[in-house]
């Protein structure tokens, strides 16, 4: 039977299903046979903190949201086009964010009545007509995969597991996916259990035979390859980005790395990708308690190595007071927080952006640090390379903050030339540095950095004390001189300023905009595509994304001053737009939302339409 | 761990040309001037040498030695040395601090770097109290102890530390006191050459805090009768004229004093340091009783594990040495592995 082919320009694909149903693996399959296929990509995961909720209960749904396009596009879609719902709880809980018209794939086994009572449901949603404003697809996918399966050498639960693997064959006949790679993904991961390797790609092979030979799909689509920029490209998420930053760093730098962490959610897997690159000189160390994870890299900053901690907010919140030790010590000390929804445990696997006013402002006393935010998935690679830059080059600890939208979502990525990347080595002292030839002090500046000399053990003759205590200029020797403190804490002050970061750039196609979008971090998709689609209706918006959030560009004031309106959306309640406010006094309109989720498109195009309109 | 080499060095070059800022009578300087004496010793360079250390009075000690001295926050020190210790294994690693940063503010760090068997001599004041903080009572405060901030005695019980290090299976575990410079010596030269962490509790006396603590210990007229002076393979025998001696008593767990004359000499406890279980050290460090009495010095327990320095660093190493290539060819690489396409 040939099907009808339509073209596509863009699709958004919601798996959704049971915790224990495979759906973030089914998501990623597709998404790297999209990304085989050329199309530009951006992915949300969105799962529970539990492990393994109660199975077929709300609390228990996972999902993988993918939208891929013939053009470059910016976050993962607001809506989706087609929901896979693996049970009635991954129906109800999706059900509302699709548009009229959406194609719903249903796996009509998990519609028993236990299930359906589970999440409420008194009549089967199938039957009661609430669904009549989309496409449903009733497919049984449980009983289809089995009776696939029947041949093969494998449990029923065995056979019931790999309904994922059939859902992905269907979905990859819909569009029109390249499947090799799944294949081969599928002989690697089962590797050891043959008999899963045949029944997995068996049931792959099913759901796409079936979409083949069913009347219920009349239309298979294509969607064209992006036009991107030549070169070699992989898909990969923020965390991922962010650890083959800190490789490249080591590389760059030729020192070793230490890295210090403590197992946290949404962090971890920096930990974990990092603990096999060993032959790069990075040293991994599971430290007993967050304070113990930055106290042992700091420890190895003051031997001479790359230190870094990887953590969350609750995390950093622990490690206030040596990141203080680390202003006092003027030493190199990167901490990247993958931001999730607190306070406290608050909502460990949803995102949001409030830790800002921790980076800035949340030790005692007057400790400045350079503070940097990544805005893609992809971008975590280069920001941490900056932010290594920075604490090299400035002896300073420096917070990155991701989060976990950045941190677990994933676009392609256009592989740098590893010979293109900043060159991060550093010199450490040698020589005393005291006019008499002998003196070594440990405080004397650099005049343009005002960093001081890294004097590491282990170097003849510049045998140093240095501590928390308030230092003497120069000597560093402990000081209790008014006149000092006040020095030392203006210093450490200007040595944040002196920090030089480029222009902010604004994006304002038309230059004709009277409104400006300012956002940080992980916004920058969804903020430029609300740009894009008010500028497509004929409407003038600029939009600037600050990368470096302390020190701040040079030229923002500037930038502030030259449009009417100001604002500033953000997944916190206006931290960045109250700095903004008392730094450059303008009054700068705060967008806020804490669901956890990032911003959709579509509301901050509505709320810049307004701005844009009435001012 | 740091090797010796050839240097001749004398106690002048440890010191600083900092001004010693401890109180006048205070234990520390005794132990100062121990340190700064025992260093040329080692053998090792100056630079190679590295003092971290917390919190507290003891806690300035780095200022005042002449080679690399790290000051850092309470209770952090062993974390913090940890870092250094195991990114620079050429370097030998001292950790000063006391019984309120090691055992309360600091107690998890502690313990965690024990069982992981750092490379790091870990030197305890214990003085019972607080005295930077002016005299509350500290977690090595005998029960009911009146301070400032427990005017009625305080409700809790002390850590005694060296069970407590044996408790997480510290590979060399000592105890010293501050005004006995030769043995405090002989400990810290059996502390340098243990691979792994070393961890001495000093008796350390607070004269404006906790005046006398220790006099039991210390006084000409008391101390042969309250101290056991450990020697490793010798017989546990003490007292002026060797009347008490240590033994093991059939069913129970531990171990007692007893008159010698009134055991067999077979009976008596034969001190061996290298015992793999930790329970015969735990069973000396119960010995002493609230009066001090039956308080042992000298190196509780000395056995061989590999440090976490040496596993982390040769698991870094044997990667480095299976790798080919250079690093940025490696670099390359990595970025390129994986699922990647080509757009021309």
């Amino acid at each position: 039977m040939t099907k009808q082919v339509r073209q596509l320009d863009r699709v958004v694909i919601r798996f959704a299903g049971d915790s224990g149903d495979g759906m973030q693996l089914t998501g990623d399959r597709f998404t790297s046979e999209t990304a085989q296929l050329g199309n530009d990509i951006s992915t949300l995961p969105n799962f529970p903190a539990e492990i393994r909720a109660p199975a077929g209960t709300l609390p228990g749904v996972s999902s993988f949201q993918v939208h891929f396009a013939d053009y470059d596009i910016l976050t993962p879609g607001d809506a989706p086009n087609v929901l896979v719902a693996m049970n009635p709880a991954a129906l109800k809980a999706n059900v509302g964010d699709l548009p009229r018209g959406a194609a719903i794939i249903v796996n009509t086994d998990e519609f028993t009545k236990r299930n359906l009572a589970k999440v409420g449901y008194t009549v089967s949603p199938l039957e009661d007509g609430s669904l009549e404003g989309y496409s449903v697809h009733p497919v049984g996918l449980t009983s289809m995969t089995v009776g696939a399966l029947a041949d093969h050498d494998v449990s029923k639960k065995d056979a019931e597991r790999a309904k994922n693997m059939f859902a992905l064959g269907l979905l990859s006949w819909m569009y029109s996916r390249p499947y090799e790679s799944t294949i081969t993904f599928l002989e690697r991961k089962f590797a050891a259990r043959p008999e899963l390797v045949s029944a997995n790609i068996a049931a792959f092979k099913a759901g796409w035979n079936f979409g083949e030979t069913t009347e219920d799909f009349a239309v298979r689509y294509e969607v064209k390859p992006a036009k991107m920029p030549p070169g070699t490209y992989r898909n990969i998420t923020g965390n991922a980005a962010l650890a083959l930053g800190i490789v490249a760093s080591a590389v760059r730098s030729k020192l070793p790395v230490f890295l210090g962490a403590y197992p946290i959610t949404p962090a971890s897997d920096i930990l974990h990708e990092l603990s096999k690159h060993k032959r790069f000189g990075i040293t991994t160390m599971q430290a007993e308690d967050e304070i113990a994870a930055i106290g042992a890299t700091l420890g190895a900053a003051y031997g001479g190595a790359l230190g870094i901690t990887t953590t969350s907010g609750p995390g950093v919140a622990l490690k206030g007071e040596t990141i203080s030790l680390a202003v006092a010590l003027e030493l190199p000390l990167v901490i990247v927080d993958v931001q999730r929804a607190g306070p406290s445990t608050g909502m460990p696997t949803k995102t949001e952006q409030a830790d800002l006013n921790m980076a800035l402002f949340g030790r005692h006393g007057e400790a400045p640090v350079a503070v940097i935010a990544p805005k893609s998935p992809s971008d975590c690679f280069h920001a941490i390379i900056e932010a290594s830059r920075i604490a090299l080059t400035h002896r300073t600890p420096v917070i990155l903050l991701s989060d976990n939208y950045v941190a677990n979502g994933s676009e392609p990525w256009l592989l740098p030339d590893v010979e293109s990347l900043p060159d991060l080595t550093v010199e450490f002292a040698t020589a005393p540095n005291g006019e008499d030839g002998t003196t070594f002090l440990p405080y004397l500046r650099d005049p343009e950095t005002l960093a001081r000399p890294w004097a590491i053990p282990g170097t003849a003759g510049l045998e140093h004390r240095i501590g928390g205590l308030e230092k003497a200029d120069k000597t560093g020797d402990i000081s209790y001189d008014p006149g000092n403190h006040d020095f030392m804490v203006r210093t450490r002050a200007a040595r944040i300023e002196a920090i030089q970061v480029p222009d902010v750039e604004v994006e304002d196609p038309d230059g004709e905009a009277r409104v400006l979008v300012l956002g940080w971090g992980s916004t920058y998709g969804p903020i430029g595509a609300a740009c894009r689609a008010l500028r497509q209706r004929g409407h003038s918006v600029a939009q600037a994304h600050l990368r470096h959030l302390a020190p701040m560009p040079g030229n923002l004031g500037e930038v502030l001053g030259s449009y009417d309106r100001v604002v500033i959306p953000e997944m916190n309640l206006g931290q960045l737009a109250h700095v903004i406010r008392a730094r450059y006094l303008v009054d700068a309109i705060p967008y806020n939302k804490v669901r956890g989720l990032p911003f959709t498109a579509a509301e901050l195009e509505s709320m810049l339409e307004d701005v844009v309109k009435n001012g | 761990m740091a090797e010796p080499v050839a240097v001749k060095l004398t106690i002048k070059d440890f010191k600083s040309d900092q001004e010693v800022r401890w109180c006048p009578g205070c234990g520390d300087y005794a132990i100062l001037a121990a340190v700064q004496s025992f260093m040329p010793e080692l053998g090792i360079p100056r630079e190679r040498i590295v003092f971290v250390s917390g919190i507290g009075c003891s806690s300035r000690f780095p200022y005042y030695m002449n080679t690399y001295g790290l000051h850092s926050i309470h209770g952090r020190a062993p974390a913090i040395a940890t870092g250094l210790s195991v990114s620079r294994p050429d370097l030998s690693v001292w950790v000063v601090t006391g019984d309120g940063d090691a055992l309360s503010i600091g107690g998890n760090h502690l313990i965690h770097a024990l069982r992981r068997n750092v490379n790091l001599k870990i030197l305890l004041f214990n003085n019972r109290i607080y005295g930077l903080t002016k005299g509350q009572y500290s977690p090595t405060s005998e029960l009911g102890k009146i301070t400032k901030s427990t005017p009625v005695g305080s409700a809790d019980s002390p850590f005694n530390p060296l069970s407590l290090a044996l408790g997480a299976e510290a590979t060399f575990v000592a105890r010293t006191i501050d005004s006995d410079r030769k043995h405090l010596q002989s400990v810290l030269r059996a502390a340098a050459e243990h691979e792994g962490s070393a961890f001495v509790e000093i008796y350390q006396n607070c004269n404006i805090f906790n005046d006398g603590a220790f006099d039991e210990l210390k006084d000409a007229g008391t101390r042969d009768d309250y101290l056991i002076r450990l020697e490793h393979g010798q017989p546990i025998t003490f007292g002026k004229d060797g009347q008490f001696c240590v033994v093991h008593p059939p069913g129970g767990f531990g171990l007692e004093v007893r008159e010698t004359a009134s055991v067999s000499p077979a009976d008596i406890v034969v001190h061996d340091a290298g015992v793999a279980e930790p329970a015969y050290a735990f069973a000396l460090s119960r010995l002493p009783g609230e009066d001090l009495r039956n308080t042992p010095i000298g190196v509780f327990r000395q056995v061989p594990r590999p440090s976490y320095d040496n596993l982390v660093h040769s698991q870094v190493e044997a990667a480095k040495a299976k790798a080919t290539g250079t690093p940025e060819e490696q670099l390359a690489g990595l970025l390129t592995s994986g699922d990647t396409w080509t757009i021309i």
